[in-house]
């Protein structure tokens, strides 16, 4: 009984994991259509913002929550006015553009911080369930993923900044003949994808450690969400998280964790085969 | 600066009989060139960048003592960046172009297994100075590093029985980490234990959430760690944050080689016992004088010399022995004068090369992981790499070429 908690628990933090990875993709890549190949180097900056502020002093919780959104959202807001915008539509030129940003961004890093960078550890401490103990930050995770969730849900059905958002990108032309600046509202829609990417790389920094060349880990595995998800950025997401989180997760509890990695990927594929608009290109077409 | 005519005659006069009497000499006078073939970028530069950082100190402080056979040695930098591709083309540009009189690099086995026949082909000779799995069967390849036989025949029993004797191992899933973990298994086992089950992970994962779980069910006495870079750091920390470090103590032939116990915190690995040729808090005098100089060259704040460096340091010394000894950077006289086994009083101790294998006799150390530093708690003198010489004689069988994965 004991260890079927612990199990859940862990596939809870794995489907929480992969949608915090991915929800900053998902914006980028689904709703603007742009293919973010710098999405894991957004991930690792805000690992490193995370690290930086808190080596100054700013309280662990802060620096995740507050000051690595905030930077690099503004970094994507950057990159978005001096590179994304004149490549919308252009898909296989944003990919090129990204990749190269990506390597830059490794570079860059590796040039300022080295290789061996002093983490964060995790704060929180542990907690017996029975016999076993787990690590309760993995909890502070899972609870962050659904704040998260639960905010963009808010964000896109409640407010008007939503359905400006929404609706710009449906259609660009008809939002400007409305009254809408549709290239403020790219800038703002990239730089908040970017800031959910920090804040996500931050959350997960005390718990994978941050390294210039991290992103790599990340990147594969939140497009396959991404994709696999479908066009609806928030129900894609999580339904796609769920899937592959529980079939990663309880494979490498049954197996091991190289079988594990094997039924994700095997999963997405089949996945991709039958759906090959995604989930949310069959079911929860309504949703957001 | 104002150049008279008689200080002008003089000049021209002394450069055309310097010249004069250069000239046939020429050849003697050229420096002897080293190839360095290692990761300074991508994911593998943790262990690339102190291994040349060791081999440019070595190469600075032979020329300032005159070079070899009074020629000086010049040191030709090649980055591999992580990638094996430019491993080919390096090695080639070394032996071809350069035409260096020995190579120094490789890091991983895979990297090694992709120059070692270029450099077999082109007929120059190579040091590999990484730790290794072993099994290496090569008469144009000296290996400097430690193997299983060496570190974990050691640290196995020493752990059994400080902590008991069921062993549950976690492997990097690549040829070191599965190679390493038969030897675990077979050290547990001839002490009397249990290994329960050995784990492999790709070099990517971060999760290692159900694996933690896995491990208190099976409730081991100790773990045994063999896993490898960047990303499976996080397993000691999230080991750490799911408050095991306490309860389920840990023993590596792999942590603190890319200097693992100072990007951790303390409270994430101390008490983790480890077992290497080197440590930088080795005490006796070559050292105290090795960790001067290192420090005095590349900054008092730097983090730690590694076994790595080490091993590089050790492979570029016992080469130049070698040299002296030959009178020739010539390759098969330099093999045949490694083969007398040579040895060199290194900073880890006597250093001596093993004729039949190519590998070293050399001292191995335990040591313990405490606050960000390694306690040196026994020392072994002198092992011989058994696990190597089990299936390699070079002195019989000068042709053979290959890497034996030794049955176990």
């Amino acid at each position: 009984m004991d260890l079927v908690i612990l199990l859940a628990i862990q596939v809870l933090y794995a489907i929480a994991s992969l949608a915090l990875i991915s929800v900053g993709l998902a914006i980028i890549f689904g709703m603007m259509r742009v293919i973010n190949l710098a999405h894991g180097e957004f991930l690792m900056l805000g690992g490193y913002a995370a690290i930086v502020a808190t080596s100054y002093g700013v309280s662990i919780w802060i620096s995740m929550l507050v000051v690595a959104p905030v930077v690099v959202g503004i970094i994507g807001i950057i990159v978005e006015r001096t590179i994304i915008r004149f490549l919308y539509g252009r898909m296989i030129d944003t990919m090129l553009a990204t990749w190269g940003l990506s390597l830059f961004l490794v570079g860059l890093t590796t040039a300022i911080f080295g290789n061996t960078t002093v983490g964060i550890s995790a704060p929180l401490g542990s907690f017996q369930i029975g016999a076993y103990r787990t690590s309760g930050y993995t909890l502070f995770v899972i609870a962050v993923a659904v704040v998260v969730m639960f905010g963009i849900f808010v964000v896109l059905r409640g407010t008007r900044l939503g359905l400006i958002a929404r609706g710009t990108m449906q259609n660009a032309n008809m939002a400007a003949a409305l009254g809408v600046n549709p290239p403020r509202v790219y800038a703002v829609t990239f730089g908040i994808g970017a800031a959910l990417s920090g804040l996500a790389g931050a959350v997960l920094a005390p718990v994978s450690g941050v390294f210039p060349t991290i992103g790599v880990a990340y990147v594969a595995k939140s497009f396959i969400t991404v994709i696999g998800g479908g066009a609806a950025i928030l129900s894609g997401t999580v339904s796609a998280s769920t899937l592959f989180g529980t079939i990663n997760q309880l494979a490498t509890f049954a197996t091991t964790p190289v079988f594990g990695e094997v039924a994700l990927l095997a999963a997405a594929i089949v996945l991709i085969r039958l759906l090959p608009q995604g989930i949310t290109g069959r079911f929860f077409r309504r949703g957001l | 600066m104002k150049v008279d005519r008689r200080r002008f005659l003089q000049g021209t006069a002394a450069a055309a009989a310097a010249g004069a009497f250069s000239s046939p000499a020429w050849a003697a006078d050229d420096p002897i060139g080293v190839a360095s073939v290692h990761d300074l970028s991508g994911g593998l530069d943790i262990y690339g960048k102190p291994m040349v950082d060791a081999l440019t100190l070595a190469v600075e402080e032979a020329n300032a003592a005159g070079g070899l056979l009074g020629r000086q040695i010049k040191l030709i930098n090649y980055d591999t960046q992580s990638n094996m591709q430019l491993y080919t083309q390096f090695a080639q540009q070394a032996a071809l172009k350069d035409k260096v009189a020995v190579v120094h690099g490789g890091i991983t086995s895979a990297s090694r297994e992709v120059i070692r026949p270029v450099l077999d082909r082109f007929k120059t000779l190579y040091f590999y100075n990484t730790q290794y799995e072993g099994g290496v069967c090569d008469r144009n390849q000296f290996d400097t590093g430690v193997t299983p036989a060496q570190t974990v025949e050691k640290l196995v029993p020493y752990a059994m029985k400080k902590w008991g004797k069921k062993v549950y191992v976690i492997a990097a899933d690549y040829n070191y980490g599965q190679i390493t973990s038969q030897w675990v298994k077979k050290y547990v086992t001839e002490n009397g234990g249990e290994v329960p089950s050995i784990d492999f992970f790709p070099l990517d994962v971060t999760n290692f959430g159900p694996t933690i779980s896995k491990i208190q069910a099976a409730k081991p006495d100790f773990v045994w760690s063999a896993l490898v870079g960047g990303a499976h750091i996080s397993f000691y920390r999230q080991w750490a944050a799911a408050g095991m470090r306490k309860s389920i103590p840990m023993a590596s032939t792999t942590f603190a080689v890319g200097n693992e116990h100072i990007v951790l915190s303390p409270d994430e690995c101390n008490g983790m016992l480890i077992c290497y040729n080197y440590f930088q808090d080795l005490k006796n005098p070559v050292n105290a004088a090795f960790v001067t100089a290192f420090q005095k060259r590349f900054g008092a704040d730097y983090p730690n010399i590694t076994e790595l460096a080490m091993g590089t340091y050790q492979g570029f010394r016992l080469w130049a022995e070698a040299v002296k000894k030959a009178g020739s950077v010539d390759r098969l006289k330099v093999i045949e004068a490694l083969e007398t086994g040579i040895s060199i009083d290194a900073p880890s101790g006597k250093v001596t090369i093993d004729p039949p294998t190519h590998h070293c006799v050399l001292d191995v150390h335990i040591a313990e992981v405490n606050d960000k530093k390694l306690k040196v708690l026994e020392d072994f003198a002198q092992q011989k790499p058994a696990d190597t010489a089990a299936v390699c004689d070079l002195i019989k069988n000068p042709t053979d070429n290959q890497q034996y994965v030794i049955k176990i």
